[in-house]
């Protein structure tokens, strides 16, 4: 039974789209059926961190207008054959994608996947709605700062009321994943803390990935970073992330903040 | 930061829970009664359009909630007479 998963935030800039990327391609890695949906139209980014921007000809909103067939829009990924991706359009017509096109394609790529994520616009208009209207699970990316908590609370009240499972009386089922997280900063008491974005939020963690340099060097080779350096700490705990999206229980690797005498007399960052 | 700095130092972490906590807190019941307010408002319009030629953007539906007691304001801007009978005879 295929799953759509929406990855929302509400704030802009704090992880959505590589988050997709790096869950989506995780899962395909452990052998599922994996398709990642552009909802951002015109500003899509999905195609860049994917690496595939010279390979999308039709796209998410010409196969809704009915200019092309689903299987001619989806662009499977060359490292990983069990990956897709549907591009969003860079037209400037926001109302490019329909209710009803929407929800057309959607039951078709239910029909072709395990799992469909939906990397949401930012904001809380009709694309962000749009994107998670059709959701059976939601992973809500936040920073452990306080805009992005803020507006996390608000996606939440939307989930609750916006999309089809809120109108059937079902809920969405609701994770948090916190990223840019410093865990040294943290510790200092000069960031959020895990435990206080999740009391305030009062949801369930899915993951935290660290704050790393590792991020950028994915997109700029346009690879998921669970591809490109598998090894490295946020790759690892994005895995671990889509392995307990899966089902699995996998014990949570919280980054700690504590450093040795050498690291506070002379003051580096944490890596 | 010299020595003593180091030592009171304290992170602003606190300061940030405690500011949404209180803002969130606040916002939780604003977007509730919100929402009630934009359904309201749509099917007051409804009604009215049923009966009354009336711009959409002519109705304004409010709620104020004070400790005693809640007023809702509904304020229907209609055309003039002199439209409305013209829409009627054409």
């Amino acid at each position: 039974m295929a799953k759509v998963l929406v990855v929302t935030s509400g704030k802009g800039g704090v992880g959505k789209t590589t988050t997709t990327a790096a869950l989506g391609a995780a899962l395909a890695l452990d052998g599922q059926n994996v398709c990642v949906v552009d909802f951002d139209v015109g500003l899509r980014n999905l195609d860049l961190v994917m690496g595939a921007e010279r390979r999308v000809v039709y796209d998410f909103v010409n196969v809704i207008q009915g200019n092309a067939k689903l299987p001619q829009a989806l662009i499977k990924d060359k490292r990983l054959g069990s990956l897709s991706l549907l591009a969003a359009s860079q037209t400037r017509d926001k109302d490019a994608l329909t209710e009803k096109g929407v929800a057309r394609v959607m039951r078709q790529l239910r029909g072709k996947f395990d799992w469909v994520i939906c990397d949401s616009p930012a904001g809380i208009e009709r694309g962000a709605i749009l994107a998670m209207r059709h959701a059976d699970m939601a992973v809500i990316v936040t920073n452990p700062e306080i805009s992005s908590v803020r507006d996390s609370d608000r996606i939440v009240g939307l989930l609750d009321s916006k999309t089809i499972k809120a109108e059937r009386d079902e809920a969405v089922e609701k994770h948090i994943l916190l990223t840019r997280y410093d865990a040294a900063r943290a510790a200092r008491s000069e960031m959020l803390a895990i435990d206080d974005v999740l009391e305030i939020l009062s949801l369930p963690l899915l993951g935290v990935i660290p704050e790393s340099q590792e991020i950028l060097r994915a997109s700029n080779v346009g690879s998921p970073i669970t591809i490109s350096n598998p090894v490295c700490a946020p790759a690892r705990a994005y895995h671990d992330a889509s392995r307990r999206l899966n089902g699995e229980t996998v014990t949570m690797a919280i980054p700690s903040g504590r450093r040795n005498l050498f690291g506070m007399l002379f003051g580096g960052r944490a890596a | 930061m010299n020595l003593f700095g180091f030592f009171r130092h304290r992170g602003t972490a606190p300061v940030a829970r405690e500011r949404l906590q209180i803002l969130l807190a606040h916002e939780r019941t604003v977007a509730s009664e919100s929402d009630l307010v934009v359904v309201l408002r749509e099917e007051i319009l409804a009604v009215i359009a049923n009966h009354l030629e009336v711009e959409p953007e002519n109705v304004h539906v409010s709620m104020q909630c004070d400790d005693a007691i809640s007023t809702l304001t509904v304020d229907v801007e209609m055309a003039s007479q002199a439209d409305m009978l013209l829409a009627a005879n054409g």
